[in-house]
C-alpha cells in the first residue's frame, strides 16, 4: 500500500482563493422605480409609437404661435372655404380645386389668392386658416386638458390621503359627501355654470374640475387603506414618524403607479368632456379655436366642405387613441395585477 | 442580573377588535419582562401573540388595562413622550417581504429611525451609524443603494432588523421573526438576534409558534391560548414539567430529529373548552404559574 503513496511536492500547494475573493461577483446596478418602469415600458410597441405621437402633437400645439402660418382668427374673407392646396402637389384634394356642378374648378384662382399663398389645410368659412386654427386650438384643448388632470390629481390625492389617514368616522363622513357629489348630474352643473360664468378657459376647467376628481379621490383612498395595512407603513409608526410624514413618505409612492395611470385616462376624458362642451356652443368663446369650436364649424359645412370636419376630427381621434393606449400601457408597467 | 428589574410590566392587558361587541383577541394578559432577558411568546396562530406584542409597542390601542415601561405607563402617552418612548422600543415584523417599502433603498430605510429622532448630528454620521447597523447584521456596504427587492428573505430581515436597532432601543419585540424563513436561515437571524442583545443590553419579547426555537432563545415563556395565558414560567420549567394540559399538548408536537422517539410520539389532543372567565394564574412552584 505504501507504494501507491503519491508524494506531491509542498510546492505544488497553493492557498484557496481567500473567503473574500470567493465572495460573489458584483450585481449589477439597481433599477431605479422609473428606470425599470421605462424597460417595462419599452417592450409595448402600441405605448412606444402612441407616446412618440403624443410628444409631437404636443409640441406641435405648443409651438402654435411659432409654427402657425397666419393668425388663427385673421379673417380674410375673400379667401374663404378654400380646400387644402400643398406646394407641388396636384392630388385632387390637395391641389386646391374644388367640385362645383360636376366640374373640377380652381378655387385658388376664383378667389384671386396670390399665386405663392398656400392654405395647407385650407379654410373656413370666415377665410381663417384652418392649419393655424388647428394648431392653436389642439393647444388650447391640450391645455385645458392637462391642467384638469393636474387639478384632478392634487385634489383627488389630497382629499383620498387625507380620508384614509383620518380613518374612521372623518373618512365616513368625507365619503358620503363624495357620493352627494358624485348624485349630482355633472353635465347640468356644467351647463349651469357655464351660464353663470363668462365662458373660457377657467370656467371650463373649474367645471370640469368640479366633478371629475371624484373617481381619482376614491382610487386614492381605496389604495391608501390597502398600503396603510402594510407592515413597512407598521414598521415606520413603530419608528415614530408621524402621520404627514406615512402619509406623503410611506403611501403616495406605493400608490404613485395607479394614480398615474388614473391621471392619464383623465386627460382624454377631459379633453373629450372640453370637445363636447365647445361642440354644443357653451365651451370656448368665439372666435378662439379649440377642437370643439372647429368641429362645430365643420359638421355644418361638412356636405360642401367635408375637410373642415374632417380635419379636427382626425386629429380628435388620434389624440383619444394615443392617450387610451399609451395609458394602457402604463397600467401594465405599473399596475400589472390590474389587467384583464 | 442581581436587579432583578422588570423593564416591562402588563397588567390586565386587552384588547378588543370588536368595539365590545364580541370576545376579546385578548383578554386580561399579566406579565413582566425583566431587563435584558428573552421573554418568549408562544401559542397557535390566532391566540392574541401578535396583538400583544403590537399593543406593547402602541401599534395598537390598548383597550384596557396597562403597560408600564421602566417604571412609566405607556398607555396613554401622546405627543413628545410617545416619541421618545417609540424610540427605545422597537418591532421586528414576520413577513420580510412586506415589512421593507418597496419604494425605498436600503440606506433610507436603515436611517428613517436616526432621521426621526434626529440621532445623527450630521449626514457624515448618519452615513457612519447606517454603514455600522449594516455591517452589524452581516450586510456588505454596496447594499445601501439598492432596492428591498433585490434581497432574500433572509437578508431582508436583516435589514429589517438594522432598522429596529437603528434607534438604539432597549426593548425589542420580535414578532415571529422567523417564522417566514427558511430553516437553513433561522439559526443564523436567531443568533444574530442573541449576540445583538449581548451587545447591546437588549430586552425581547419573542413571539414564536415554533416551540423548539422559542425554547433555544428565551429565558422564560408564555403560553398563550385563546387570548389568556395559560402558563408562564421559566423555560426549563415550562418545558421540563408543563401543568396545563393545553401546553402538554403544545410540547407533544414537537418533532425530535430521533427515528426512535419518533415513532413512540404520540400528540396530545387538547379539546378543552377555555378556562372559566374567572380562572386566575396561580404560582404552583417558584415564578411558574399557571391558569387555573
Amino acid at each position: 500500500m505504501s507504494e501507491a503513496k503519491v508524494l506531491i511536492p509542498d510546492s505544488a500547494f497553493v492557498p484557496a482563493a481567500s473567503a473574500a475573493a470567493q465572495a460573489e461577483p458584483e450585481l449589477p446596478r439597481a433599477l431605479s422605480f422609473l428606470e425599470d418602469s421605462w424597460r417595462k415600458l419599452r417592450k409595448n410597441k402600441a405605448a412606444v409609437v402612441t407616446l412618440a405621437l403624443l410628444i409631437i402633437i404636443t409640441t406641435l400645439a405648443f409651438l402654435a404661435p411659432v409654427l402657425a402660418p397666419f393668425d388663427p382668427n385673421e379673417q380674410h374673407l375673400a379667401h374663404k372655404n378654400l380646400p387644402p392646396k400643398w406646394p407641388g402637389v396636384s392630388l385632387n384634394g390637395l391641389n386646391g380645386t374644388s367640385e362645383f356642378r360636376g366640374r373640377r374648378i380652381d378655387a385658388y384662382a376664383l378667389a384671386k389668392v396670390p399665386e405663392d399663398q398656400y392654405y395647407l389645410l385650407g379654410t373656413d368659412e370666415f377665410g381663417r386658416d384652418l392649419l393655424s386654427r388647428c394648431l392653436w386650438g389642439t393647444r388650447i384643448s391640450l391645455t385645458i386638458a392637462f391642467i384638469a388632470a393636474v387639478l384632478d390629481l392634487t385634489i383627488g390625492i389630497a382629499y383620498g390621503l387625507f380620508s384614509a389617514m383620518k380613518g374612521g368616522r372623518v373618512d365616513n363622513a368625507m365619503q358620503r359627501a363624495l357620493e352627494i357629489l358624485s348624485g349630482i348630474p355633472s353635465l347640468v352643473l356644467v351647463v349651469l355654470m357655464l351660464l353663470v360664468f363668462q365662458p373660457g378657459i377657467a370656467s371650463i376647467i373649474l367645471a370640469m374640475v368640479i366633478s371629475s376628481w371624484i373617481p381619482m379621490a376614491r382610487v386614492v383612498r381605496a389604495e391608501a387603506l390597502k398600503t396603510k395595512q402594510m407592515e413597512y407603513v407598521q414598521a415606520a409608526r413603530a419608528l415614530g414618524a408621524s402621520e404627514v410624514k406615512i402619509a406623503l413618505g410611506h403611501i403616495l409612492p406605493n400608490i404613485s403607479g395607479i394614480v398615474i395611470v388614473r391621471a392619464m385616462f383623465s386627460i382624454p376624458s377631459a379633453i373629450f368632456f372640453e370637445t363636447f362642451l365647445s361642440f354644443l356652443g357653451v365651451g370656448m368663446r368665439i372666435p378662439n379655436a379649440s377642437i370643439g369650436t372647429l368641429l362645430n364649424g365643420g359638421y355644418k359645412v361638412f356636405r360642401l366642405y367635408p375637410y373642415q370636419m374632417f380635419i379636427p376630427a382626425a386629429i380628435l381621434c388620434v389624440i383619444m387613441l394615443s392617450f387610451n393606449l399609451f395609458a394602457d400601457g402604463l397600467r401594465d408597467v405599473f399596475d400589472p395585477k390590474m389587467k384583464e | 442580573m442581581s436587579a432583578e428589574k422588570n423593564l416591562i410590566e402588563v397588567k390586565d392587558l386587552t384588547h378588543d377588535y370588536t368595539g365590545g361587541r364580541g370576545r376579546p383577541a385578548v383578554q386580561r394578559v399579566s406579565f413582566a419582562i425583566r431587563e435584558g432577558e428573552t421573554f418568549g411568546l408562544v401559542g397557535e396562530s390566532g391566540c392574541g401573540k401578535t396583538t400583544t406584542g403590537r399593543m406593547l409597542v402602541r401599534l395598537l390601542e390598548i383597550t384596557s388595562g396597562s403597560v408600564r415601561f421602566d417604571g412609566q405607563d405607556i398607555t396613554g402617552l401622546r405627543g413628545r413622550e410617545l416619541l421618545d418612548f417609540r424610540r427605545q422600543a422597537q418591532i421586528i415584523f414576520q413577513d420580510p417581504y412586506a415589512s421593507l417599502d418597496p419604494r425605498k433603498k436600503v440606506r433610507d430605510i436603515i436611517a428613517e429611525g436616526i432621521d426621526i429622532h434626529h440621532l445623527a448630528q450630521n449626514r457624515g454620521d448618519r452615513e457612519t451609524q447606517v454603514a455600522q447597523l449594516l455591517s452589524s447584521v452581516g450586510l456588505r456596504p454596496e447594499h445601501l443603494t439598492r432596492y428591498p427587492h433585490e434581497f432574500s428573505g433572509g437578508q431582508r430581515q436583516r435589514i429589517g432588523i438594522a432598522r429596529a436597532l437603528a434607534t438604539q432601543p432597549r426593548f425589542v419585540v420580535c414578532d415571529e421573526p422567523i417564522s417566514a424563513l427558511d430553516v437553513s436561515i433561522q439559526a443564523q437571524v436567531v443568533n444574530l438576534l442573541k449576540e445583538e442583545q449581548r451587545r447591546r443590553g437588549l430586552t425581547y419579547l419573542f413571539i414564536a409558534h415554533d416551540l423548539s426555537m422559542v425554547k433555544y432563545i428565551s429565558d422564560r415563556i408564555a403560553v398563550m391560548y385563546r387570548g389568556r395565558i395559560v402558563e408562564t414560567g421559566p423555560s426549563d420549567l415550562v418545558y421540563g414539567n408543563p401543568l396545563h394540559p393545553y401546553t402538554r399538548s403544545l410540547i407533544s408536537a414537537i418533532p425530535l430529529p430521533d427515528p426512535e422517539s419518533e415513532r413512540s410520539r404520540r400528540r396530545i389532543p387538547y379539546d378543552q373548552p377555555e378556562a372559566a372567565e374567572d380562572a386566575e394564574l396561580q404560582e404552583v412552584e417558584p415564578g411558574h404559574f399557571v391558569l387555573l
